[in-house]
């Protein structure tokens, strides 16, 4: 196992090639594996095994906060803070409330939900070890990869490389650099 | 059938010719990364510019003396500002429709015009923004109707339209911008990777934040996508209703309704789909995007502004039967005086450009003709931009009493602020179609997957 690389990365040219790879890597007993795609692959997440997304909750609660927040706040001022009795009408007048209450709940919901999704992938992060392989560029184009990280227990650089031959990739390279900031 | 009538069937393939994701990726990315601007570009840019400019002046001037430079006056305090702002907000809905609600209806032929209709409700959204504060006699004060803890001890009056108003429009320019941003992610990563000039390779890899197209990424990516489509949905429908209670809610004749809601979204969604058939047109026409936005897509464009046409001419004939069969006399006065007042001839415009000529698009010829779908949309643009105004002002110019009846008349600062704000937007637009791809291309890689062609 080498500290200085990130992993082995096999280069496909079709989804049906990648998710096969992707399946005999699991059936191999590979379990540290990254696929970078140019688009959303369907079937990609159940092949890689991957657990449910929390962005749907974190959404949820991004919602009720705002909500919450729009209509206690609403409240406050117009009861406890500020009250001015206008024609007797009483002071909780909670159907006014309701398209505050509605429209911070959704910019609630959609804030959290795209914050969510960038914090869960750790983006922004402009400098990521796999931008130095070879034909990467092509990630976001036409090419399918697939990437078995150096720290997978079964990974030895020249067994993984045969056995990723044996997938009939374009091209197989090595993803130089850890994972960790370099000190220079 | 003839070729158009064919091109324009339901089962007409949404991507002509043979693309892979290789040259689906190419040809737009092409479009912002090694097209040299054309004549036609320079040309519309300064046209842009210059009306552009003329916004510019209009605002300064407005500022330094006060929104006496206009026609308003009481009783007709609203007028162009207004019209502007409610034409502005409605044109918007249509991009939010196309991009959020035809995704969950999994409508693919929304996959090429997304992108610029969702550019057209934020840059549509921003003009319509600045209306009501331009209207603000003290514009200087705009922040006094968020609420926020000040030495005043003052809080925003919650039961007014005007408060529910900005919260609203907030909402819906936010929405729409992180909607926007998040579909370019993948996009801006891909210019990233093809770009060849320092100074493209630096900025879109700054707006790209590292999007890799890792698998856990695109996960994460399609659910918060999905959610912020089913967020933008009820935006559609509750952002121009809380714009039809700022009238609704008040007590003059023709305005104070209960079809208000339903009505003005309507009418909304017909302004937004007459302005994305203007803007597509003459984009695919430029920019050579035939095999993109087909005549599949302009004649699906063109179905929904029939289908919301039909509802908005409804709404019409609805609002004359109710102010006969209410009896009240002040509703049907303000009826007649729309047909045969002062400004009967607005009346007419609107039934003319709204219930008249869009029955044309029940001909498939016309379907399937972009001259003649880009006219019906510039004459629904200006049938739309003329309901609101006729809404508006012949309601305030005729109230209860005749002792405060008034007339209105535009003055050259109300055209020039119309002028100005939509040529600052078309070069809103124009710099979106030079910096940012038109179309998305890793939806566009997917539905080439998922119709048929494999890159090999």
């Amino acid at each position: 196992m080498s500290s200085s690389s990130y992993g082995l990365v096999a280069e496909f040219s079709s989804t049906e090639a990648l998710l096969a790879a992707v399946r005999a890597a699991r059936a191999s007993g590979y379990r540290h594996l990254e696929a970078y795609t140019p688009f959303s692959v369907p079937g990609l997440p159940e092949a890689l095994a991957l657990p449910r997304d929390r962005v749907a909750l974190i959404t949820l609660l991004g919602g009720l906060f705002g909500g919450a927040g729009a209509f206690f706040m609403q409240w406050y001022a117009a009861v406890i803070n500020y009250p001015i009795n206008s024609g007797g009408r009483p002071l909780d007048s909670w159907p006014a409330f309701i398209p505050p209450t509605f429209e911070l709940a959704v910019l609630g919901a959609a804030l959290a939900g795209f914050g969510g999704m960038l914090a869960l992938n750790g983006l922004p992060r402009l400098r990521h070890p796999v931008f130095d392989t070879p034909d990467f560029h092509l990630a976001s184009r036409n090419r399918f990869f697939l990437c078995v990280r150096a720290e997978d227990p079964l990974f030895d650089i020249e067994r993984t490389r045969a056995w990723l031959a044996t997938l009939s990739p374009v091209n197989i390279a090595q993803a130089p650099g850890s994972d960790t900031e370099r000190v220079p | 059938m003839s070729d158009a009538s064919q091109a324009i069937a339901a089962g007409s393939p949404l991507v002509r010719g043979a693309y892979t994701y290789a040259s689906i990726t190419d040809k737009i990315a092409d479009l912002v990364l090694a097209r040299r601007s054309g004549r036609a570009f320079w040309a519309a840019l300064l046209i842009a510019g210059a009306f552009t400019l003329l916004f510019m002046v209009a605002v300064v001037y407005l500022f330094a003396t006060g929104v006496g430079i206009w026609g308003v006056n009481e009783p007709v305090a609203w007028a162009f500002a207004i019209t502007n702002f409610v034409w502005w907000v409605g044109i918007g809905h249509a991009g939010t429709f196309i991009s959020a609600v035809l995704l969950l209806l999994r409508q693919q032929w929304r996959t090429s015009i997304n992108r610029f209709a969702e550019a057209m409700t934020i840059f549509a959204v921003a003009m319509a923004g600045l209306m009501p504060i331009l209207h603000l006699g003290r514009p200087w004060f705009f922040y006094w109707l968020i609420p926020y803890p000040n030495v005043m001890h003052l809080w925003p009056q919650w039961r007014s339209p005007l408060v529910w108003d900005i919260f609203a429009i907030a909402t819906y320019i936010i929405v729409s911008i992180l909607f926007w941003y998040a579909g370019l992610l993948p996009d801006l990563a891909t210019l990233r990777d093809r770009a060849r000039r320092r100074w493209q390779q630096v900025g879109y890899g700054l707006l790209a934040l590292g999007w890799r197209g890792d698998a856990r990424h695109w996960q994460r990516y399609d659910t918060a996508y999905l959610l912020l489509a089913g967020l933008a949905t009820p935006l559609v429908i509750s952002v121009h209703s809380v714009v039809s209670l700022d009238f609704s809610i008040a007590n003059l004749p023709g305005w104070h309704s209960t079809i208000f809601p339903p009505y003005f979204v309507a009418g909304a969604l017909f302004s937004g789909f007459a302005m994305s058939l203007t803007l597509a047109i003459p984009l695919r026409a430029i920019f050579g995007l035939e095999d993109f936005i087909t005549q599949r897509h302009l004649a699906n464009m063109a179905k929904l502004l029939l289908a919301c046409g039909l509802v908005v001419s409804y709404s019409y004939a609805v609002e004359i039967f109710t102010a006969f069969y209410s009896a009240d006399r002040f509703e049907s006065a303000t009826v007649i005086d729309r047909m045969r007042g002062e400004f009967a001839w607005v009346y007419w415009l609107v039934i003319s450009c709204n219930v008249l000529v869009p029955q044309l698009v029940w001909l498939r010829a016309i379907r399937s003709s972009p001259l003649a779908l880009f006219v019906i949309a510039g004459l629904v643009n200006v049938g739309m931009w003329s309901e609101r105004f006729m809404i508006i002002v012949t309601s305030l110019h005729r109230d209860f009493l005749p002792s405060s009846w008034g007339h209105y008349t535009p003055t050259f600062w109300d055209w020039a602020t119309l002028a100005g704000s939509l040529g600052t937007f078309a070069l809103l637009f124009l710099l979106f179609v030079r910096f940012l791809p038109v179309i998305s291309m890793s939806e566009m890689r997917r539905l080439n997957e998922e119709s048929r062609g494999i890159d090999r």
